[in-house]
């Protein structure tokens, strides 16, 4: 914020005029300059600015406040954790065990109910927690010019631990592709398969400039541990989406990330069903799973908190702003009264 | 030769026996031997012997031309070289020129170690939890097979947690070497330099006359012009102009003169308030304009040759021949008028005072001097010369100078001019008839401010001279060590019977202004000592003329020739020096107890001491209640001390004050002091360069120093302070940020932006607003600094540089960055970024914290700032609109180059809504907290400069 209001006059020809020949107009700009003397505008903060600026602050800030949180709230946004309860009964007190072992199905169906409309497009997330994609040695093992531009280049030394397997090099290398989300949701409206729109979930740069179209997965989860999804060789990275969503790490441990769009609405009081295949493994660090269906609007998702921080923000200022004017008018001190200078005041009492 | 701080002139002379040899081939043959000291730092004495054809002959100063004269009033010389480089006198006089911090600066190297250690703490505490973590990555339950620990480097290594801590350690450093400002020195010295040009290119310190602007000589005590505590003053030449003007003379028991003195002047102004009345003084008096320098002499009685007309009208012509004879000044005829270029100016003010009266000396020989002077008997003016016999020249001890002259008549004369005490020991019986009136007179000249000296002569007989002059020959020719004690005495026998003329009142003028500048620092609470070589009296009086010492002042005098000490002059060494000791520290025990008794009410001291009573109040037992005393006193004044004494003086001061001291002067005798205080101000005026050369501020007169101290060094001391509390503040906002999110990162020392914009933060986006702040921020103007100089008074409490004002700084940078970082990933995380329902990743947060630290540091500084001129704006809009152009051509080098921030702001930020509204919301909530009391402060707990400020802003 700048402090305007306040004296705004400038400190024009504050002393003796031009003792040297100067000729007009630019030296007399250079003169002022180095005489220190540009003409200036001074904010001060008198009491009735301050009050002012406080006021006004506290005005504009309280409305957009109820904007955004009128965004947020308009968003419907559905919630659904089901890590737990993916996992049979039996197998609930060695999850870990349950995830591991290959020759269980990993397939569950969770039931949702859409409590308010929501217009397409529906928006679907994985949401993850406690998974520390933002770990360095996670976000640096990774090789762009890899993704790139594929087997052509050779020096995958970046992508440590995961740059060879069986002696060849691994496409794409690295920690964060080879820990690809793989749980993979279908959604039945009425006995119907929903149509999921998984294309155009990515950053159109990373579709264009940072994931090769020649680049195909090679030897990729080949070695002895496999760690989350694997990826059609037949496929192009650029086109991997699900591939470029994840290789673009999240920012903090608890994260959402774009799993495709329904394109049609679901009306309030729908039950839609979800099969899941719950493949990936978040046991064995204690995540947490959840899934996402949300729709959007100009702001984004939801998430009240820009709202509320900004109507507390501005009703905390227009707060100050009226206790400021009630000292004030209270006890009222007068400009410059040098009794008030703060050493006046201490030698007086000493 | 302005080596020891005088450009006047300095008679050489060639030994007689030499004086023949005056082309090349008269040294084919020559051949001689020179005997001399070894190398020493003397300038004034030289000890050696020629021998020349078996004969000795003393060599003298008078003989020796130092390194670096210059010729004048002649062509050429022959000369032997005696000392070469590290040898010669000059060489041995030079002191290594001291090194000198400012204070702030060296707070600033303290504050560094306090961030050195933040850093070394937030590194050891991210390493701990990180050891703690990733031991932690293989346990049951919360195996992160993402990161496959079973496969790590050592960097990462769970089986190896304490090396990875400490691997993680050193990363850390590197990480948060951001916090250490490195670009703060650079900042500063730049900032520092610019200082010094506006310092330079001040016209209001400019002085016309000698065409001679203000001139910082060293850039890194700017600020410490803010903080002076205590200034110490040399006395000549920089009080006062060293001009010596001729005002008053006593002749014959009458007294001439009618000119009034700067003192005077001051007495004046203090009694009566309509002083404006006698205006007329300053510009002229009784009609004559005041055209000729070094003389200010107006009375009738004297003037155009009316003095033939006064009664003793002998004694009259006899005063003015001294005047005109006894000098060793150099006539310089250009066309019709005649100046003199003489060794002090006191003689230039005689000699200048006689022409103008009528006896114009014209011309000087080896042998003889020619005067135009008006015949009483013929009744016109006429040429006459006189042969000059002997020359008894001055020195500090003799106090005198003597010339012996035959006059055309054959009459044998012996002029003499000196200190009034001395000459007043050596009048003969019939030469002490206007003894008593002329003491009467002497006093009053001294009281007013004036130099006097006597003026008498007297007659001498040939046979009495020529006894004389064998002797004092012999004695001349002397090689001893004692030479110049044999010299004087010789000359002692014939300066004795005077006949007593009259006495002489010169006057040392004061400077342009320094009245008022004095009066201004001492307002600013300054403390002005003055450490001067002259006369106790002298000194008083021109403490009382520039307003140091006032009427209602109580005078403390210390010194040391009250009658018990001068009893005691017969007891042993030892003896004499205790009872000195004790004398001393009882008179400083009394005054204390003066002094403590009158605390609190209105009456302020002025403490007068003397050199050698201050030789032994500095002695180790006294200097302490010494400065206290010295300290409690509003002024204080020390009179016939030593160059070395003041350096010592200054010493103590600056050490037992623990405050800043700047010691003023303009000749070589205060370069120990400039060089010993905490700023030297050198006066560049008549003197020599020596004092510049070794100072740290040149300027053209004292009265610059209140522009110099009360504008620029307030400005400079607040510019800096902030500029450095700043710093701080947007290196820990920026640190802390980083710190947030690495610990959210599970200590993992993984950056939270791009490594270009942390590589880009000190260099691009902040340093050039933070510059603006150093050179051009201006919390008053420079009429309102003059106005209110207890504004000084800021510097000197050190506020704006205090543990807390730094400290203050540095938490609001801390709360800065919290805000930014919670409130960022607050708003912007986990739901969708924009309205096609992408997510923020750690590429996102980055560039829109980023965005938000650019805007608050930035908007921070606009807020601080108390001046804007469109340079301020520029620079401070322009670093942050520099970020973003930075973001979009950063977005467009290629993916491998730009990682993270590839195409980042025109795709993903630009088009949300959401980062412009939590941008904009985050720094203004960032920006509240210091707001908020900064409103706070200046609404009920306002600091002086505020209630200045808004008293400006009332009366506009």
């Amino acid at each position: 914020m700048e402090m305007e209001g306040g004296s705004t006059s400038g400190s024009v020809g504050e002393g003796a005029q031009v003792t040297r020949q100067f000729s007009p107009a630019r030296s007399r700009a250079f003169y002022r300059f180095t005489q220190q003397n540009l003409p200036a505008c001074k904010p001060v903060l008198t009491p009735g600015c301050v009050i002012t600026i406080f006021l006004l602050m506290g005005i504009v800030l309280t409305p957009v406040g109820l904007v955004c949180l009128r965004a947020s709230e308009s968003v419907v946004e559905i919630v659904n954790r089901y890590d737990i309860e993916c996992i049979p009964v039996p197998y609930r007190s060695n999850k870990v065990a349950y995830i591991r072992d290959s020759s269980i199905s990993k397939n569950c169906t969770l039931k949702i109910k859409v409590e308010n409309r929501m217009k397409a497009p529906i928006y679907i997330y994985y949401e993850l927690d406690n998974y520390y994609q933002n770990h360095r040695r996670y976000v640096k093992s990774r090789s762009d010019k890899q993704l790139r531009h594929g087997l052509e280049y050779k020096d995958t030394s970046s992508c440590k631990p995961e740059e060879k397997s069986n002696g060849l090099p691994i496409v794409p290398c690295g920690l964060i592709a080879w820990s690809l989300f793989n749980d993979s949701y279908s959604f039945i409206h009425d006995t119907v398969e929903m149509k999921v729109n998984r294309k155009n979930i990515s950053w159109k740069s990373d579709r264009e400039h940072k994931f090769g179209k020649n680049v195909y997965p090679f030897n990729f989860q080949n070695g002895t541990l496999i760690g989350g999804g694997k990826l059609n060789p037949k496929v192009p990275l650029s086109e991997q989406e699900d591939l470029i969503v994840w290789m673009r790490a999240a920012a903090l441990p608890k994260f959402r990330k774009l799993y495709g769009v329904i394109e049609e609405n679901l009306e309030a009081n729908e039950v839609i069903e979800v099969r899941v295949a719950n493949n990936y493994n978040t046991y064995s660090f204690g995540g947490k799973k959840k899934l996402v269906l949300t729709t959007s609007n100009w702001l984004g998702g939801k998430n009240n908190f820009l709202g509320i921080a900004y109507m507390a923000t501005g009703s905390l200022c227009i707060v100050i702003s009226i206790l400021f004017a009630l000292i004030h008018v209270k006890n009222p001190r007068p400009h410059g009264d040098p009794t008030y200078l703060s050493w006046n005041r201490k030698s007086n009492a000493s | 030769m302005n080596l020891d701080g005088e450009t006047n002139l300095k008679r050489k002379q060639s030994l007689q026996i030499t004086s023949s040899l005056t082309n090349d081939q008269s040294f084919q043959k020559f051949k001689a031997l020179i005997k001399c000291e070894d190398p020493n730092d003397k300038l004034y004495s030289f000890i050696g012997t020629m021998y020349f054809n078996g004969v000795q002959y003393p060599l003298s100063p008078q003989q020796i031309l130092l390194r670096d004269s210059k010729l004048r009033n002649t062509q050429y010389v022959y000369g032997i070289v005696i000392f070469t480089g590290h040898d010669t006198k000059v060489m041995q006089n030079a002191m290594d020129p001291p090194s000198k911090r400012s204070n702030v600066e060296r707070r600033m190297d303290k504050i560094i170690y306090l961030l050195f250690t933040i850093l070394v703490v937030i590194a050891s505490i991210g390493s701990i939890f990180f050891g703690i973590k990733t031991k932690g990555e293989m346990s049951e339950g919360n195996y992160m097979w993402y990161l496959r620990p079973d496969k790590s480097s050592i960097f990462f290594d769970p089986r190896r947690a304490g090396l990875a801590a400490f691997c993680h350690f050193l990363t850390s450093l590197m990480l948060y070497g951001c916090l250490i400002p490195i670009s703060l020195y650079i900042s500063i010295e730049i900032v520092k330099v610019l200082q010094s040009t506006f310092i330079n290119q001040d016209q209001k310190m400019y002085c016309e006359e000698s065409d001679k602007p203000a001139r910082a000589r060293t850039s890194n005590l700017n600020e410490e012009l803010g903080q002076v505590h205590t200034i110490l003053s040399d006395k000549t030449g920089t009080l006062t102009c060293n001009s010596m003007e001729f005002v008053k003379c006593s002749i014959g028991g009458v007294a001439y003169g009618s000119g009034s003195t700067e003192a005077e002047k001051s007495y004046r102004k203090d009694k009566e308030i309509n002083y404006f009345e006698l205006k007329p003084l300053s510009s002229g008096f009784n009609g004559y304009e005041r055209l000729v320098k070094g003389f200010n002499f107006y009375d009738d009685r004297l003037m155009n040759g009316q003095w033939v007309k006064e009664p003793h009208s002998e004694t009259v012509q006899m005063f003015f021949r001294v005047l005109a004879i006894c000098h060793t000044a150099i006539p310089v005829v250009e066309s019709k008028s005649v100046s003199y270029e003489a060794e002090s100016p006191d003689e230039a003010a005689f000699v200048t005072t006689a022409r103008e009266l009528g006896f114009e000396f014209f011309q000087r020989t080896q042998m003889s001097i020619s005067l135009h002077e008006f015949d009483l008997k013929i009744g016109r003016k006429v040429i006459r010369t006189y042969k000059l016999l002997n020359i008894l020249e001055f020195s500090s001890a003799r106090k005198r100078m003597s010339v012996i002259v035959r006059t055309e008549e054959d009459e044998l004369l012996l002029f003499c001019k000196g200190a009034d005490g001395v000459i007043f020991e050596k009048l003969s019986k019939d030469g002490q008839v206007f003894e008593a009136e002329t003491k009467c007179h002497i006093n009053e000249y001294s009281e007013a401010g004036l130099r006097t000296l006597a003026v008498a002569y007297r007659k001498l007989t040939e046979e009495e001279y020529r006894i004389w002059n064998e002797e004092f020959l012999a004695a001349k020719s002397s090689v001893n060590a004692d030479h110049d004690m044999i010299v004087d005495e010789a000359a002692e026998k014939i300066e004795k019977d005077l006949i007593l003329l009259g006495a002489t009142g010169v006057e040392d003028r004061l400077q342009k202004g320094v009245p008022e500048c004095i009066n201004k620092l001492a307002e600013a609470g300054i403390k002005i000592w003055i450490l001067t070589g002259d006369k106790l009296e002298t000194a008083v009086n021109i403490g009382f003329a520039c307003h140091l010492l006032r009427k209602e002042m109580k005078n403390i005098v210390i010194k040391l020739d009250t009658p018990e000490i001068s009893v005691l002059k017969d007891g042993d060494k030892e003896a004499i020096k205790m009872a000195i000791n004790e004398r001393i520290a009882n008179q400083i025990r009394e005054a204390q107890s003066q002094v403590s008794s009158s605390k609190g009410s209105s009456v302020s001291f002025a403490l007068i001491i003397d050199g050698n009573s201050l030789a032994y109040a500095l002695s180790s037992g006294l200097e302490n209640s010494f400065l206290d005393l010295a300290v409690d006193c509003a002024s204080v004044i020390c009179c016939r001390i030593s160059p070395k004494q003041k350096a010592l003086v200054t010493r103590l001061v600056k050490r037992r004050t623990r405050k800043t001291t700047l010691a003023i002067g303009d000749g070589a005798n205060d370069v120990g002091m400039l060089q010993e205080a905490d700023i030297g101000v050198g006066i560049s005026g008549v003197e020599g360069m020596q004092a510049v050369m070794s100072s740290d501020f040149a300027i053209a007169q004292f009265r610059f120093l209140e522009r110099l101290l009360l504008v620029h060094g307030h400005w400079c001391y607040r510019r800096i302070a902030a500029m450095i509390c700043y710093f701080f503040y947007k290196n820990l906002a920026f640190g802390f940020t980083l710190f947030w999110f690495e610990a959210h990162a599970l200590f993992s020392a993984q950056p939270a932006y791009n490594d270009w914009y942390i590589s880009f933060y000190n260099v691009a986006f902040t340093s050039l607003p933070v510059m603006a702040l150093g050179v051009f921020d201006k919390d008053v103007s420079s009429a309102i600094c003059l106005k209110f100089p207890s504004l000084h008074q800021d510097g000197i409490r050190n506020i704006f540089f205090s543990w807390p004002r730094i400290l203050g700084w540095m938490l609001n940078g801390i709360i800065t960055a919290t805000i930014i970082y919670y409130f960022t990933t607050n708003a912007i995380l986990d739901q969708a970024f924009r309205s096609d329902g992408r997510v923020a990743g750690s590429e996102l947060l980055g560039a829109t914290m980023y965005t938000c630290v650019v805007w608050a540091v930035n908007c921070q500084l606009a807020l601080y700032l108390s001046y804007f001129t469109w340079i301020q704006h520029l620079l401070i809009w322009g670093s942050i609109f520099f970020w973003y152009i930075f973001l979009v051509i950063y977005g467009f080098f290629p993916p491998t180059i730009s990682t993270t921030a590839y195409r980042v702001f025109l795709e993903a930020c630009v088009s949300s809504p959401l980062y412009w509204l939590s941008s904009l919301f985050i720094v203004v909530a960032a920006l509240l907290p210091y707001f908020s009391y900064l409103t706070f402060q200046t609404m009920f707990f306002p600091k002086y400069h505020h209630s200045i400020q808004r008293a400006k802003t009332g009366d506009s």
